[in-house]
């Protein structure tokens, strides 16, 4: 054999095990079925620092698929095709991001991705689907770069989106800082290594000044830190009207708790990153209770459209959808009905359709497209965390 | 038995071949885009196990900041084709990136080199995971470079060809460089540091010629990784990144070119293969390398080569007749 | 003033923490030469291990406290039996290896269990105090006290009881040591043991005091902890001490001062600093016969 002769025999057998065990699973996962179907992707954050935005959007996308393959599937061009979902885990980080976007789009050959939702990953994902031409439509990242051409600043051609941007949501914040929480001074700690806080931050800082506060202090913190006591000892000492804190679900409850052990008594108001019932759960304290937070859809001040969809993914699941679960539903049938229009399995065809669509009514409201432009306008809710649960505050048209 | 010359006549033939192959294989769409990005995560990998098993197999060293040099090497060669130079032309440019983010990698490790005069063994170890940490929270300072959240927008330059040939320049400079004077100091140094410096060998020249060397190529496949992935973060060369490296190493086999190859290589692929299995997928492979270890401590193919790696001038005259001798420790 | 004696307070009880595990890096070191990789994930252990005895059964804070360091310690115990014992006679980069590969298949299997971060039940009523402007809650009072506690006993351990006198042994000469009737396997398996358990109380205490509990807690805080260990000198339990509570200084004072991305280089780079002048660690010694 090529190898040195004084390899002994078990051993050999184990290298022979694993190069066997290599060469059937690269084997297996290329072949593939024959029969034609449409090949949707979900890039989603199934492990990592938000599991359970992953959860719910992998479990949105397969009951959307479940519903429509129990139909016969998508019409295109005169047939109904089965829709073959493919989930790709990105763990919540950039490059496994990219790596998965590329793997759905070449390997598996998929017409559309949806997803991913955390736009620290759904910016990288965009850059590859854009090199790569294919359908991109993110759930749930509201970060103004995840659709935007780096170089040349104008809208990539084949990232989408189903949900409104920071650029709507920070001024709706700020609004409701300064007119319904009557606050002058706001505090800000935010997770400066990640995209979609720092934009929020900054944008946050922008609409309130603009609408006469003041931000008197602006924190920062790293990814996967635990302790908050310095800088919220700092915030302290600047004493502000409320905290903006634009951290995701699993952060919140632990900065929440050090706030208040400091005898920081500031209301905290929360983008929505907030939006995972999780955050309940782990708020173990109490100390969001009565905090504000903005949201995509309430399940209160649901459409019929909308009560529909609570109660099938209720019914399959068990518990009621967030906002990432209803904007994946969304997507899929934004998607489906780009693929539909287009007529045909072909990229660019799908991707012009989607292009073409301008209004759209969605699980989470009304959508209107404006031409060129790759992110809906649509209504934003604020959401209150009282009693244990999400309360529906007040609706925001843009 | 063929003479030396003709030998490396044929291997230089069947490397010229494989590049051909490599750049005709995208066009003719037998291997699909995915393939590619496999093969060149492969190859990429492959000169980071080359290198960083210079330092840790050859020399016996324990670095644990490997992916340090991988940053600065991609961050300089996205730097320059990002925000220097954006619209030079691929060909001029990105051989330039990617060597002037080898060189500066090679630059950073001459310090690291320096600071291992004194210190050896563990000590080393932190050393080198203080300047891994060093280099990571330095980048996520620097706001010209996207900050903590990253550089985006880089080309897409390396290709199926460019990584190949990459590759093979770093095995082929390895290679020699280990078969050579330095190389047999830098075992020298391994095997015990102060009989070396009592029989003459430079220490100090050979430790600054291993560290620069597979700083140097860290910063080569940290260059390839930028313009293969289009997007880096600092936190996607923290010592996650180095342990994986390590782990390949370790795999493979110590101080070998094939084990740093097989390492590379299986690695690599079966982390592709093994994503159905999810996060179970980081349990399998650990969980290999750790009875690996148990049975067999120096990786699959530690200390030992293939024939056709290894060069083919014999090093001290020999008969032509004389079978290859198989002790552990042969260098030769 | 008062802001200074508040960040006093919080460095404190990361330090404490870190003190905790930083220890069992040291004490693992001292006997054997070797870096247990895998000691920060026995820490997040340490966190996991409260929540299922809690979700089994509801116990108060001292008797969870007790469980969990005997389940890391019995942990602790297993895997040096079965991953480093075999390779106490192999290159010692072996060891290093598998006790990653150790620690990576400990934290992605219990990623692969829980993938969700849990939160931490409430074992301590959380009172707080005020005085003079500076809040110090019952629960730091707590985590200081325990960890000083431990420290003390594993410090009289080491230096009073015979005990600790057959692993300073052990750290100097181990051959000798089995020559002249000490049980080197056992001692071993010991002191293993009780890093372990130092490690798990100190995932519990975190885990009361970060109530959110996941994975990946292991990884940041056994390298910063690794860290202290090493700036303190390695294999030197006084200087593991000291060391917790220099980091953990550094760390608060940093982000106090600077934005958070500066908090890291400015750690290592003391590291590397404090490396540089003293190579064996503020409190270490150059080891007496070639590693």
């Amino acid at each position: 054999m090529f190898l040195p002769n004084s390899i002994s025999v078990p051993f050999r057998f184990f290298l022979l095990t694993i190069t066997f065990f290599t060469c059937g699973s690269v084997l297996l996962t290329s072949c593939k079925p024959a029969k034609p179907s449409v090949k949707v992707g979900i890039n989603a954050e199934l492990t990592g620092e938000m599991p359970a935005v992953g959860a719910s959007c992998k479990q949105a996308a397969e009951l959307f698929v479940e519903q429509v393959n129990k139909d016969g599937g998508i019409m295109v061009g005169g047939t109904k095709l089965p829709v073959e979902l493919s989930v790709v885990d990105n763990s919540c980080k950039a490059d496994q991001s990219a790596a998965a976007a590329q793997r759905l789009i070449s390997q598996n050959g998929v017409l559309v991705m949806v997803g991913p939702d955390a736009s620290s990953c759904a910016i990288p994902a965009g850059e590859l689907a854009e090199s790569l031409g294919c359908l991109m439509i993110s759930p749930w990242s509201t970060n103004p770069k995840t659709t935007q051409d780096t170089q040349t600043g104008k809208p990539k051609k084949n990232v989408f989106r189903a949900c409104f941007t920071d650029r709507f949501e920070s001024p709706v914040l700020a609004a409701f800082a300064t007119k319904n929480l009557h606050a002058k001074t706001a505090a800000i700690l935010y997770d400066v290594t990640s995209e979609a806080p720092t934009s929020q931050s900054a944008l946050f800082k922008e609409a309130f000044e603009k609408a006469g506060g003041k931000v008197v202090s602006m924190e920062t913190y790293s990814t996967g830190d635990r302790d908050f006591s310095a800088q919220l000892t700092k915030i302290r000492e600047s004493a502000p009207d409320i905290i903006y804190l634009p951290a995701p679900y699993n952060d919140t409850p632990l900065i929440a708790a050090q706030a208040r052990q400091l005898g920081i008594k500031a209301p905290f108001l929360g983008s929505d990153a907030w939006s995972s019932p999780d955050i309940i759960k782990l708020d173990t304290g109490k100390n969001l209770e009565g905090s504000y937070f903005c949201n995509h859809y309430s399940t209160e001040a649901a459409t019929p459209k909308a009560k529909q969809f609570i109660a099938d993914y209720t019914a399959r699941y068990g518990n009621a959808p967030d906002d990432v679960a209803a904007l994946t539903y969304d997507a899929m049938v934004l998607a489906s009905q780009s693929i539909s229009s287009a007529g045909n399995l072909d990229r660019t065809a799908v991707r012009d359709s989607m292009a073409a669509t301008r209004t759209f009514d969605g699980v989470t409201g009304h959508f209107v497209y404006p031409k060129d432009e790759r992110e809906p306008e649509k209504s934003a809710v604020i959401m209150q965390i009282k009693d244990g649960g999400f309360h529906w505050v007040s609706t925001v048209e843009p | 038995m063929m003479d030396g010359f003709k030998k490396h006549l044929i291997q230089l033939s069947i490397l010229l071949l494989g590049l051909v192959v490599a750049a005709v294989l995208p066009a003719t769409g037998l291997v699909n885009d995915y393939l590619q990005f496999v093969l060149i995560s492969v190859a990429i990998n492959a000169i980071l196990c080359v290198s960083l098993n210079l330092v840790n197999g050859w020399m016996g060293e324990f670095s644990v900041g490997h992916a340090g040099f991988m940053a600065l090497g991609a961050y300089a060669s996205a730097i320059l084709t990002v925000k220097l130079f954006p619209t030079a032309p691929a060909e001029l440019l990105f051989p330039s990136a990617v060597l002037i983010g080898g060189c500066t990698a090679g630059l950073a490790g001459i310090p690291v080199g320096i600071l291992s005069f004194k210190t050896r063994g563990d000590y080393l170890a932190i050393i080198t995971l203080a300047f891994l940490m060093i280099v990571k929270s330095g980048l996520e300072n620097i706001p010209y470079t996207g900050g903590p959240r990253g550089l985006l927008g880089i080309p897409r330059l390396t290709t199926l060809a460019w990584a190949y040939f990459w590759c093979v320049v770093a095995f082929w400079v390895i290679r020699n460089l280990v078969y050579s004077k330095y190389g047999r100091g830098i075992a020298a140094i391994r095997e015990d540091e102060i009989a070396a410096e009592a029989m003459g060998v430079n220490t100090r020249t050979a430790k600054l010629v291993a560290f620069v060397t597979s700083s140097f190529f860290a910063g080569v496949a940290g260059a390839l990784f930028a313009h293969q992935l289009q997007f880096i973060n600092p936190s996607s060369f923290d010592i996650l990144k180095s342990t994986e490296i390590l782990v390949m190493v370790y795999l493979g086999g110590v101080a070998s070119l094939g084990g740093s190859l097989l390492g590379a290589g299986v690695v690599t692929i079966l982390t592709q293969c093994l994503q159905p299995l999810g996060t179970w997928r980081m349990v399998v492979l650990p969980a290999i390398l750790v009875v690996l270890m148990l049975y067999r401590p120096s990786g699959i193919m530690g200390y030992r080569d293939w024939a056709w790696l290894k060069p083919f001038f014999p090093l001290t005259p020999r008969s032509n007749e004389k079978k290859e001798t198989e002790t552990g420790e042969d260098l030769q | 003033m008062k802001y200074l004696a508040q960040q006093a307070i919080n460095a404190l009880q990361l330090g404490s923490i870190y003190a905790l595990i930083a220890l069992g890096y040291s004490m693992v070191y001292g006997v054997l030469t070797m870096i247990n990789f895998a000691h920060g994930d026995v820490f997040m252990l340490g966190a996991f291990f409260c929540l299922l005895l809690i979700a089994l059964v509801p116990v108060p804070f001292w008797l969870a406290l007790i469980v969990v360091m005997a389940a890391t310690a019995l942990l602790g115990t297993l895997i040096e039996r079965f991953a480093y014992r075999p390779l106490r006679k192999a290159p010692r980069v072996s060891a290093i290896i598998t006790a990653l590969g150790c620690g990576l298949v400990i934290q992605n299997t219990t990623l692969g269990i829980s993938p969700y971060a849990r939160p931490m039940p409430r074992l301590l009523e959380n009172a707080t105090y005020q005085f003079g402007g500076i809040t110090i809650t019952m629960l730091q009072i707590v985590i200081i006290g325990v960890s000083l506690g431990l420290m003390l006993a594993l410090d009289f351990l080491i230096r009073k009881t015979s005990f600790g006198m057959a692993m300073r042994a052990i750290a100097s000469d181990r051959a000798m040591v089995s020559l002249l009737g000490i049980p080197a396997n056992e001692i071993i398996a010991i002191t293993f043991a009780i890093g372990a358990a130092l490690g798990g109380a100190a995932g519990l205490l975190y885990g009361m005091a970060y109530p959110v509990v996941s994975a990946s807690m292991g990884i940041t805080v056994g390298w910063k902890a690794f860290v202290a260990a090493v700036i303190g000198g390695i294999g030197n339990m006084r200087g593991a001490v000291l060391g917790a509570f220099i980091l953990g200084s550094v760390e608060v004072m940093t982000v106090a001062v600077l934005p958070s991305t500066y908090r890291d280089l400015i750690s290592y780079s003391l590291l590397l600093l404090i490396l540089v002048f003293k190579p064996y660690g503020l409190l270490g010694k150059p080891a007496l016969h070639k590693a």
